[in-house]
């Protein structure tokens, strides 16, 4: 089945951006497809390559990235959320007049269109957050 | 047209959970996660509660998120269902659609 999900919190948190990779990588597992991966509000810090999490401690964006790449997965970062917070890929950074960006491997900046396109083309949309 | 709930606060902190009960219909599935997991327990205040959303309705805990906190499965309660991750994917595929009260 075609599926998509929302994380509306970021790493760290609580516990929502860890169920949303949990249930993600399950349901790949299963083999079913995951139209794409919708990160909204404070959802947006999964995507911050820059975060360095004690070697004891689980990297979240990391497995992200990792999932993303063996799975090519489309993990999308809410573009008006993302700016409010200082996650900013190369063409918004320079937009902004910024001196750096930090967007993570297989992430990618967009809008919420992206997040109507997929509660409408996947058949189930699964909600983590705060 | 069954819905899938999930609520993943525990029920000592927020009121999502007995909002949930309150708006599942017959036929839809409720599913702890995360904090959510303490409304699974045994003799507490809200055991009645969940009890009584069992008539008509399956309620399920997510095994990962109640073991993490330090619970067995012989605290939960009798009929609430110990799953997960992967039943916890099916539920979803089983499910018209799935509501999260976060």
């Amino acid at each position: 089945m075609k599926l998509a999900v929302l994380v509306n919190e970021g790493p760290y948190q609580h516990q929502a951006a860890d169920s949303a990779l949990q249930f993600t990588k399950a349901a790949l597992e299963k083999g079913h497809e995951i139209f794409r991966v919708f990160f909204y509000h404070d959802g947006v810090h999964n995507g911050t390559r820059l975060g360095v999490p004690p070697q004891d401690d689980r990297n979240v964006t990391q497995q992200w990235s990792e999932l993303a790449e063996k799975h090519n997965l489309d993990l999308v970062v809410c573009v008006a959320a993302a700016q409010r917070r200082g996650i900013l890929d190369a063409s918004e950074a320079k937009r902004h007049g910024k001196d750096a960006d930090n967007i993570a491997p297989g992430f990618r900046i967009s809008g919420l269109g992206q997040l109507i396109e997929a509660g409408i083309q996947a058949e189930r949309l699964v909600v983590f957050g705060d | 047209m069954a819905t899938l709930h999930t609520v993943n606060k525990s029920p000592f902190e927020k009121r999502s959970l007995d909002c949930c009960i309150r708006h599942a219909n017959p036929g839809s599935a409720i599913l702890l996660i995360e904090d959510g997991v303490y409304g699974a327990l045994k003799d507490t205040a809200v055991s009645d509660k969940v009890s009584g959303a069992l008539d008509g309705r399956k309620v399920y805990v997510l095994g990962p998120d109640l073991h993490a906190r330090g619970m067995s499965d012989d605290r939960v309660i009798d009929g609430v269902e110990v799953v997960d991750y992967a039943a916890f994917v099916d539920l979803v595929t089983e499910h018209d659609r799935v509501q999260a009260w976060l």
